[in-house]
C-alpha cells in the first residue's frame, strides 16, 4: 500500500527513533518510545502538519506479550484532512507515560479513562482519578486478567 | 327500599381505585427511554389505562418504571428512590438490562435490578415495544386488583 507523504518524512528526520511504521487499511501507524512522544507530537501539531486535533486516547492489554500494554494515541489533522495513529508501547513493570493534558485539554478525561480502565498512570497530569469506575473499587476492569463477571457492587444485595 | 344504591366489597373498590390512578415515576437511564416515551405518549398513551401522570418526585408516584441499564454505579440511588416512594409502591422492570442484566453480562451492570429492589411485573425486550408496555401495565392492574389490600398502611417487607 502507498506510504503516506508524513509517514516518509518523519522516517527521514527522525530516523531510528520511529521504531516502526505500517499503513495497513490506510490507517497510518507510527510507534516510537515512550520519552520520545511529547517531541513528535509537538512538531507534528505545528505547520505544516497541524494534526491540532486529539480525535481519542486509548490502551490495549496484550496479554502474555512482553512489552504487554500499547497506548494509542488518534490525531487528525484538519488541514491536511488526515488522521494519524501513534503507538507507544508500555511494559508491566513501568506502566507510566508523560500527560498529554497540557497539549491538548481533552487529554485531561482521556487519559482518566485509561487510568480508570488499564491503570495506566500518567506524569504531570493535574487529577488523575477514576473517571467511570466509583470510588472503592479494585482492579482495572478492562485489563485481560480482570475475571470477566466479576462485579463490585456497592451496596448489599437481596437474596 | 327504593334502588339507587349498589353494594360491593371494600377490598374490590380500593384495587378498583388503585389500578385506575397509577402516577409513575420513570427511572429512565437508557436506550429502552425512547420505548417509554413513545408508551406515554399519544400514538399509545398510557393515559388511556390511568397511568398518564409522570411525577418526577418518588414521593408523589405508586409505580417505579425502571428503564434501561442499571450499573452498580447507580445501584445506591435507584435503592434510595425506591425507598423514598410512599406505600403503597409498584415496580415495573422495563426492559431485558432491568430483567437480567441483558448484553451487559460484565463487571459494571447489575443482573437484573431484583437484587437491589422488589419487582412486580417483569417486562422483557431489547426494547420493549410500546404494546408489550401496555400489556405489562395491564398485568400490573390485575395485579393490583387482586391483591390483599394492605390499607392499614403495613410495612411491606423487601
Ligand atoms: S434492554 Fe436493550 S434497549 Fe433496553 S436499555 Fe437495555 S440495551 Fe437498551
Amino acid at each position: 500500500m502507498e506510504e503516506k507523504k508524513v509517514i516518509s518524512e518523519l522516517k527521514e528526520k527522525f530516523t531510528d527513533r520511529i521504531k516502526e511504521t505500517t499503513s495497513d487499511f490506510g490507517d497510518d501507524t507510527v510507534t516510537i518510545d515512550r520519552d520520545f512522544l511529547a517531541e513528535l507530537v509537538q512538531f507534528l501539531k505545528q505547520k505544516p502538519y497541524e494534526y491540532t486535533m486529539l480525535l481519542d486516547i486509548t490502551c490495549v492489554d496484550y496479554l502474555g506479550r512482553e512489552p504487554r500494554f500499547e497506548m494509542v494515541y488518534h490525531l487528525l489533522s484538519l488541514s491536511a484532512k488526515h488522521r494519524l495513529r501513534i503507538k507507544v508501547p508500555l511494559s508491566e513493570k513501568n506502566l507510566s507515560i508523560e500527560s498529554m493534558s497540557s497539549i491538548w485539554k481533552n487529554a485531561n478525561w482521556l487519559e482518566r479513562e485509561v487510568y480508570d480502565m488499564f491503570g495506566v498512570r500518567f506524569y504531570g497530569h493535574p487529577d488523575l482519578r477514576r473517571l467511570f469506575m466509583y470510588d472503592g473499587f479494585e482492579g482495572f476492569p478492562l485489563r485481560k486478567d480482570y475475571p470477566l463477571r466479576k462485579s463490585q457492587p456497592r451496596i448489599k444485595l437481596r437474596k | 327500599m327504593e334502588g339507587n344504591f349498589i353494594t360491593t366489597k371494600f377490598n374490590y373498590i380500593l384495587g378498583w381505585a388503585r389500578k385506575f390512578s397509577l402516577f409513575h415515576y420513570p427511572f429512565v437511564t437508557a436506550c429502552c427511554g425512547m420505548e417509554y416515551m413513545s408508551a406515554a405518549c399519544a400514538h399509545f398513551d398510557l393515559d388511556r389505562f390511568g397511568a398518564g401522570w409522570t411525577r418526577f418526585s418518588p414521593r408523589q408516584s405508586d409505580m417505579m418504571l425502571v428503564v434501561g441499564t442499571i450499573s452498580h454505579k447507580l445501584a445506591p440511588v435507584l435503592r434510595t428512590v425506591y425507598d423514598q416512594m410512599t406505600e403503597p409502591k409498584f415496580v415495573i422492570a422495563f426492559g431485558t438490562c432491568t430483567v437480567s442484566g441483558g448484553i451487559y453480562d460484565n463487571y459494571a451492570v447489575v443482573q437484573g435490578i431484583d437484587k437491589i429492589i422488589p419487582v412486580d411485573v417483569y417486562l422483557p425486550g431489547c426494547p420493549p415495544r410500546p404494546e408489550t408496555v401496555l400489556d405489562a401495565l395491564i398485568k400490573l392492574q390485575e395485579k393490583i386488583q387482586n391483591q390483599e389490600q394492605d390499607w392499614k398502611w403495613k410495612k411491606r417487607k423487601s
